[in-house]
């Protein structure tokens, strides 16, 4: 699991690849986390374009992304999410909490 | 009850680095059915969540053994059977609620719901120090297209 950072005016963008499994998610979790309490960001946008396999265990990254954010009364946005993901994220039901976009409109 | 028309099984360890060996295990074993992309996305997904599940819950505090097998039936259907010989679990219908879980934060207790949603079949059998079995049911839709 890699985590690209890039961070602009408040805005922290970040890109995430490979599986989002449960072996991946401890990695991702600390990075995303540092970066996070690194830059203090007002809006936090996670990309999944390179997300090649997720399950439960990123729902799990994604809702405690969610609450960092929300400590620090910023937003999380959840972009360019592949088919499988998505129908993970539609089944576990979080686009109540966090927005999400997937990438279908480019496939 | 109509006979397999193959099978596979493999053993593995406990760790998290065997989650994408299994993934890839059963989803290789499932093509020869011709599932759709998303068929194989489907499977790949519940597989990961029961082997998941062994590697986080059933053996918490060390390595075990964690049994995958894939039976393929004439009329296109997949039987994936995940166990382990693990603590396993008090109360099953408890265990799949939805949200449900004993792991805290780093868990999201949507483990059984992803399996029973992306599935067309889930069984749980368990026993408390004995172990738990993981049966799915996946169908494989017949391609209209001639190959
Ligand atoms: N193989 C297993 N052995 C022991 N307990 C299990 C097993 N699978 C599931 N469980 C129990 O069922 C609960 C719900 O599982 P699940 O829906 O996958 O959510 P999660 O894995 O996020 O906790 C787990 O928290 C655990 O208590
Ligand atoms: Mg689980």
């Amino acid at each position: 699991m890699k985590v690209t950072a890039r961070f602009h005016s408040g805005r922290l963008w970040l890109g995430l690849k490979g599986d989002l499994d449960h072996h991946g998610a401890r990695d991702a979790m600390i990075l995303i986390k540092s970066r996070i309490e690194e830059l203090y960001p007002r809006d936090c946008l996670l990309d999944l374009s390179e997300v090649s396999f997720m399950d439960s265990s990123g729902i799990a990254v994604i809702l405690k992304t969610y609450k960092l954010m929300n400590e620090l009364g910023g937003r999380l946005w959840i972009e360019n999410v592949p088919a499988q993901p998505m129908k993970v994220i539609d089944a576990a039901g979080i686009d109540r909490l966090v927005a999400i976009s997937s990438l279908t409109a480019k496939e | 009850m109509n006979r397999p028309i193959n099978e596979m099984r493999c053993e593995f360890e406990s760790r998290s680095v065997n989650e994408g060996f299994a993934r890839a295990l059963a989803a290789g074993f499932l093509s020869q059915l011709d599932p759709t992309l998303e068929e194989l996305g489907d499977v790949k997904t519940a597989v990961s969540e029961a082997v998941t599940n062994c590697i986080v819950h059933a053996y918490p505090k060390g390595i075990g053994k964690i049994l995958l097998r894939v039976r393929l039936y004439p009329d296109s259907t997949a039987e994936i059977t995940i166990r382990d010989w693990g603590v396993g679990i008090p109360d099953i219908d408890k265990a799949m609620e939805p949200l449900y879980t004993t792991g805290g934060e780093d868990r999201s207790g949507m483990g059984f719901t992803i399996m029973s949603s992306f599935t067309d079949g889930l069984r749980v059998r368990s026993r408390p120090g004995k172990g738990t079995t993981v049966v799915m049911k996946k169908r494989v839709s017949p391609r209209t297209e001639p190959k």
